[in-house]
């Protein structure tokens, strides 16, 4: 069969030399977002320098970040646990790129670290630091570094980072 | 007879180019898959009963109601028209909607067109996805699309034992693919020491591991089974469908492996009476925006034991010429990854391997059941479609 493919391709000169046409706009959109009640509180521990999961008392199951609902038996018979501020390296990369494709200089570490306390298997999406990335394993063992309680504003970069202990 | 098996077909297939920056704006890459797809049936717009586009995240384009500015281009105008959303796993859900707008009894015809234009986003199309983390936990940690891919990537390699080397053959078979397809934006010549020694993006991701940013358009016409046979001598039936989504808490969940994929091809291959998909299903186009995720998706498939799947590309059993091609187009690896025509471009190329029209690219002997496969929104949906000639 033969296959007649419309499709035109650019180059960046197409564009500079206004060859073709290109309109443009920038987006200025601003919104400020209610926390809820569960990542209200939760944002409200961190500032006290706590990490606060919930616990289903139906499926048995603690989970962080906290929900005022238990997705799997949409009930809320749930109760608030304070989770500890250590945990174990799920995952992790070593990235080198920035969101436009441009190259970071020191590599960021991000990792899903699962929070001692919570059931097995359930952590966040954090970033690790003051270790080599080359030593870096999963399964390690984590624990929090904290802003000083004077510079904590209740947003989940109140904690600086994760290290190894 | 319920369920639907092989009720409703797919009659003709249409694409444009996948290219890094199109000139044509989304209603005209839309408008051309759309003329091809017509043609290769021999159907006007008459001949359509509705119309279903597909296309992934506003924030691409800038443009809100995208479906309502693509209708035109889309063919839907004055016409029952829709548009659905699971983010990547769009392409291959929308022509499960034009499934069940047929299957329903409503409808005898159906359009489905999938388009996406990621280059309009500036400086990188990559920022349209930094607001699908968590707005509240997560993106204050400035987190980028490729650390979820590489969290994912590094847990699955240290579930089965699997190094970078292991999955690297996927995308030399990949872009070797899309060499042959004339619509590819990536294919290429490469050995596995050249994506071995490509930069590294986000260790365990490296450059030659992951696809581009795309435009592009893919358009399907579906028919039912009275219509189908007058329009071609050769419909490619709908045999399955399934879809599934996971919960948006994605570090609460396993990353080794994809459950929701697991469950949405269970339920297309109950529908199409499929007990052994390994030794039923003859060829395969799972989603593979990265390397590892063609291992990954062929195993929440039950085409591949878990951590087995890189296995395959090495021994050679999913190249084009083994015993289960996988991505034999080329893939989003290869030919490219324009989110939501992405998706469809494998359905498209089901249908012309399967009427053993796939040119160059065609599998040897005479494959009877496809499946393609589809993944997205935060690493939660799984969409498949089984389809047999
Ligand atoms: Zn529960």
């Amino acid at each position: 069969m033969r296959m007649n493919l419309e499709g035109t391709s650019l180059k960046r000169e197409d564009i500079d030399s206004k060859r073709v046409l290109t309109t443009r706009f920038r987006s200025n959109a601003f919104y400020a977002w209610d926390t809820g009640r569960g990542i209200g509180r939760y944002l409200q521990g961190l500032k006290a320098g706590e990490i606060w999961g919930t616990h289903c008392d139906t499926c048995n199951r603690t989970v962080v970040p906290p929900r005022i609902f238990c997705e799997r038996c949409m009930k809320n018979q749930v109760s608030w646990v304070k989770l500890q501020d250590t945990g174990i390296i799920n995952t992790f990369s070593i990235c080198y790129v920035n969101w436009d494709a441009s190259r970071v200089e020191e590599p960021h570490l991000p990792a899903v670290i699962e929070i001692d306390g919570a059931s097995q298997g359930h952590g966040i999406l954090h970033v690790l630091d003051e270790v080599n990335p080359k030593d870096l394993k999963i399964g390690m063992k984590v624990k929090a570094v904290w802003k000083r309680p004077e510079e904590r504003n209740a947003d989940i970069t109140d904690i600086l980072y994760w290290k190894p202990y | 007879m319920s369920g639907g098996k092989n009720e409703v077909a797919i009659v003709g297939a249409g694409m444009t180019k996948f290219v890094r920056r199109a000139q044509e704006t989304p209603k005209e890459l839309a408008f051309e898959a759309v003329r091809m797809a017509l043609d290769s049936a021999e159907m006007t717009l008459d001949d359509i009963d509705c119309v279903i586009q597909g296309t992934a995240p506003d924030a691409f384009d800038g443009i809100h109601m995208k479906g309502e500015y693509l209708c035109d281009g889309s063919g839907g105008w004055q016409k029952p028209y829709s548009r659905g959303y699971v983010g990547g796993g769009t392409g291959v859900f929308a022509p499960i909607q034009g499934w069940y707008h047929i299957a329903s009894g409503m409808f005898e015809t159906a359009l489905v067109v999938c388009e996406e234009k990621m280059s309009t986003f500036q400086p990188h199309p990559q920022g349209a996805f930094l607001t699908i983390f968590d707005n509240m936990t997560e993106r204050p940690l400035k987190p980028n699309l490729l650390w979820i891919f590489a969290l994912e990537m590094n847990r699955y390699m240290s579930t089965y034992g699997l190094q970078i080397k292991d999955i690297a053959p996927v995308s030399v078979k990949n872009k070797n693919n899309a060499l042959k397809h004339p619509a590819a934006q990536l294919g290429k010549e490469i050995t596995l020491e050249q994506v071995l020694n490509s930069e590294v993006l986000a260790w365990p991701v490296l450059r030659e591991m992951v696809s581009p940013t795309s435009d592009g358009a893919c358009a399907v016409i579906l028919a039912n089974k009275k219509r189908a046979k007058k329009i071609t001598q050769k419909p490619v039936w709908i045999s399955g469908v399934g879809w599934n989504l996971d919960t948006a808490y994605w570090t609460n969940r396993d990353l080794a492996y994809p459950q929701y994929v697991e469950n949405a091809a269970r339920m297309a291959y109950k529908m199409a009476d499929i007990r052994e998909p390994k030794k039923e299903i003859n060829i395969v186009e799972p989603y593979d925006p990265f390397a590892y995720k063609e291992c990954h998706h062929l195993e929440g498939l039950q085409l591949a034991d878990r951590g087995k799947a890189p296995q395959l590309a090495i021994d050679g059993v999913t190249l084009r010429t083994g015993n289960m091609p996988s991505c034999p187009s080329g893939g989003l690896l290869g030919v490219g990854n324009p989110i939501a025509a992405a998706g469809l471009m494998k359905v498209c190329e089901l249908f012309w391997q399967l009427r053993g029209e796939a040119g160059e690219r065609q599998v040897p002997g005479k494959p009877k059941y496809g499946l393609a496969q589809a993944w997205g929104d935060l690493m939660q949906v799984g969409t498949v479609l089984v389809v047999s000639n």
